[in-house]
């Protein structure tokens, strides 16, 4: 949320070309063939940030206390995040299955989902607040 | 030490610029609990023996800022910001909603307590353990949304800098002041986001006097562990399930009251109370919806009541208008009360309000007694520097609104709030103006009135509350029932938003309290030795007041005389408050409370409950 109002889900789109998985020097990353979520093998990860600057959309961080980075993995195929969004009524999470589509066009960087969610919400004068 | 909490609070002069870690003893946790309750306790520690020559605005003040032990697990968590409130001259427990509290307990501190006063405007920057007083003159002077603007970028830029591997910041959480709170108005807010607000207290413009501009807290840790995660779990699954079903504020946001209990129980103030009614069909909820709100589900961190809705101008006159809500009562103040019946006027309000950093409920009645005295021509155009009040002149309300921000010309008159602006134009006008001030003891009396006997504050609500007019903390009998005093303390100091123990079991909170920290506590012992002695301080603290005004006990624990005025319309026209009534029941809340015949608390209650030191002071007051 870098402006009242505009907060998003900043999460893995899951891009077809994982350009995480390719930045990664160590083979800590993986792709997991049931849901398509990148798996971080936390043993092998050194946290070097290489995956967060080649993802389009920085989503990747580090973990604050320990020396590992974090990217959603789906929850195995059962995220939380969308029970407790479908359980409280807002529906703004929705499980669907992988089709063709370009899923890297969602992975974006906060301040542009920002600029565009003011634009819309604020007017013409909500893209000053970013 | 008590599960549930950091364990440590954050102290910071700014007089000297030094930060250090302060502990609080486990029986004092225990008996105050946090936020509310451990504010008075902390401020009589501090001031007590002077608090009568302590100035509300000066470098001896202390500003705090507390959460509680449930602040983050539940749901809807608070901050509680207090002090020597500038209003009130007592103790005010004014909670704001946003994700500070529970950052900051994720940072590993349960408060922070500023003290001094800095030489030129800084503001508090806490990552973790790190804390840094950085100086705020490039923000100084500048609106909410351009604060909170520069704040993001700068704070953003500082962790990208220190931390280059993270990845994507989340923006710290902040509070700050706007220009109400920089040129000391005493109905300046604490802000968060843009319209959130810490209010009644006047704090806002404690922080200005201290030259604190904002707080920023980025917390990376856990929140402090609770001692029974399962049953807290479960707990918070029971709470959540039962506000999902509750449509009112979910669905409208708790501009829904100002239909249900305001508008159509004749309790919402219209012209500075001159009326409790109307029948405007275009000030419903509905109209909201389809005229200005563009976001109908928002919510702070964890809360699954969602009552915020973000409300934009987007055509006509008010165009560029951006609020939240506006919530109840800044539909009924901002609103109503001003005569202003659009939801554009309406939002138009709020949204100066926040910008200026002032509080919505008593700038509103600060400008609903202008505008009366306007309306009675004893206020003439002259005297408001050319500005002609008319009701529902939104434009007109929102320029003298600028001025008491700046203090310029008649605002500074009114940026001393309703009671001593009142007390100040009488001297000019030569004539009692204070029955035209709905207030009691400097606080503004929140939009529920108590004439038509159908809104939820009693008729010694306000008259006998510790927080004068504070809608959020009415006294009620008995002590320990629902709507006593006593509950209200146990939410601003557990510091969790008061919205969500609608609907909950009777003991909920209790077991909750149980269920974090791992103490048992009973609504009995809550009522009759804790609570108590919060209530007991801050009673003893308001009545000792000073050093710019004192407050006589009894004399002074009265109704404002327009609550005794009869309704002149609407299906409850011709009630109003019963004189007698009102002081049976006052005898009887005395009597409960433990106060002597003057409202004085008694020498055997204040030993009884340890509060020995506060015995000695109230001994000159009884005589």
């Amino acid at each position: 949320m870098l402006v009242p109002g505009a907060e998003f889900p900043h999460l893995c789109a899951q891009c077809e070309d994982y350009p995480c998985v390719r930045a990664c020097p160590t083979s800590a990353l993986s792709v997991s063939e049931y849901t398509g979520a990148v798996l971080v093998n936390n043993k092998a990860c050194t946290a070097c940030g290489k995956c967060i600057t080649a993802c389009p959309g920085r989503v990747p961080h580090m973990h604050p206390i320990e020396k590992r980075i974090l990217i959603c993995d789906l929850c195995d195929g059962d995220p939380q995040c969308v029970r407790v969004c479908r359980e409280g009524g807002w529906n703004v999470f929705k499980k669907v299955t992988r089709r063709e589509q370009t899923y890297s066009l969602y992975a974006r960087k906060p301040e542009e989902v920002t600029q565009d969610l003011c634009a819309k919400f604020y007017g013409e004068k909500g893209e000053d607040f970013v | 030490m008590i599960e549930g909490y950091a364990g440590k609070f954050l102290e910071a002069n700014l007089s000297s610029g030094k930060t250090k870690n302060v502990r609080f003893d486990d029986e004092v946790l225990r008996d105050y609990v946090g936020g509310r309750g451990l504010a008075a306790k902390i401020l009589w520690d501090r001031l007590g023996r002077r608090w009568e020559k302590a100035k509300p605005l000066g470098p001896e003040n202390v500003l705090l800022f507390l959460t509680g032990p449930l602040t983050g697990y539940y749901p809807g968590g608070r901050i509680c910001v207090s002090g020597k409130s500038p209003q009130s001259n007592g103790v005010v427990g004014s909670t704001v909603g946003g994700e500070f509290g529970v950052e900051l307990r994720c940072a590993g501190y349960d408060g922070i307590i500023v003290t001094g006063q800095s030489e030129k405007p800084v503001y508090l920057f806490i990552k973790d353990a790190d804390v840094e007083i950085r100086d705020a003159s490039k923000m100084w002077g500048k609106d909410a949304k351009q604060t909170m603007t520069l704040l993001t970028r700068e704070c953003r830029e500082l962790l990208r800098k220190r931390y280059p591997l993270f990845g994507e910041w989340r923006e710290p959480a902040m509070l700050y002041i706007g220009p109400a709170g920089e040129n000391l108005v005493r109905t300046a807010v604490v802000a968060a986001k843009w319209a959130h607000a810490a209010g009644y207290g006047g704090y806002g413009a404690v922080m200005g006097s201290k030259k604190l501009k904002a707080i920023a807290v980025k917390g990376t840790g856990q929140l402090p562990e609770a001692a029974n995660m399962k049953k807290t779990e479960k707990l918070i699954q029971e709470l959540c399930d039962g506000v999902y079903e509750n449509e009112l504020w979910r669905r409208w946001g708790t501009g829904s009251g100002g239909y249900e209990v305001g508008a159509k129980m004749s309790s919402e103030p219209v012209r500075n109370w001159q009326d409790e009614w109307h029948d405007e069909k275009s000030f419903g909820v509905d109209k909201f919806e389809d005229r200005v709100w563009v976001k109908q589900c928002w919510s702070d961190f964890g809360c699954p009541t969602n009552c915020l809705k973000v409300s934009v101008v987007k055509t006509g006159k008010f165009k560029g208008a951006i609020t939240d809500n506006p919530d109840y009562e800044l539909q009924a103040y901002l609103g109503t009360n001003l005569g202003i019946f659009t939801p554009e006027g309406n939002v138009y309000m709020a949204s100066i309000i926040d910008d200026l950093g002032l509080c919505g409920i008593q700038t509103g009645n600060v400008l609903g007694f202008a505008a009366e005295l306007y309306q009675r021509r004893i206020l003439i155009e002259d005297d408001l520097d050319g500005l002609k009040l008319k009701w529902g002149d939104a434009e007109t309300f929102g320029k003298l609104a600028r001025k008491i921000a700046y203090r310029e010309g008649v605002g500074d008159v009114l940026a001393e709030g309703t009671y001593r602006a009142a007390l100040k134009l009488g001297k000019m006008k030569r004539m009692d103006l204070l029955p035209y001030a709905v207030q009691s003891k400097g606080i503004s009396i929140g939009a529920h009135g108590i004439r038509s006997g159908k809104d939820y504050p009693d008729i010694i609500s306000y008259a006998c509350s510790v927080q004068g007019g504070d809608h959020t903390s009415t006294a009620g009998l008995p002590l320990d029932g629902g709507g006593s005093e006593l509950m209200e303390i146990f939410n601003d100091s557990g510091v969790y938003c008061n919205f969500n123990v609608f609907g909950v079991r009777r003991n909920f909170r209790f077991e909750f309290y149980k269920a974090v920290t791992g103490l048992p506590l009973t609504r009995k012992e809550w009522c009759n030795k804790r609570a108590i002695k919060t209530l007991q301080l801050q009673r003893a603290m308001l009545l000792l007041g000073g050093p710019d005004l004192k407050w006589k006990p009894k004399a002074d624990d009265v109704n404002p005389p327009r609550f005794y005025e009869p309704l002149p319309s609407g299906p409850y026209k011709g009630k109003t408050a019963d004189r007698s009534a009102v002081k049976e029941k006052i005898k009887e809340y005395y009597n409960a409370a433990g106060w002597d015949a003057n409202g004085v608390p008694k020498s055997k209650t204040l030993k009884g409950l340890g509060l020995d030191d506060v015995d000695d002071a109230m001994r000159e007051l009884r005589t």
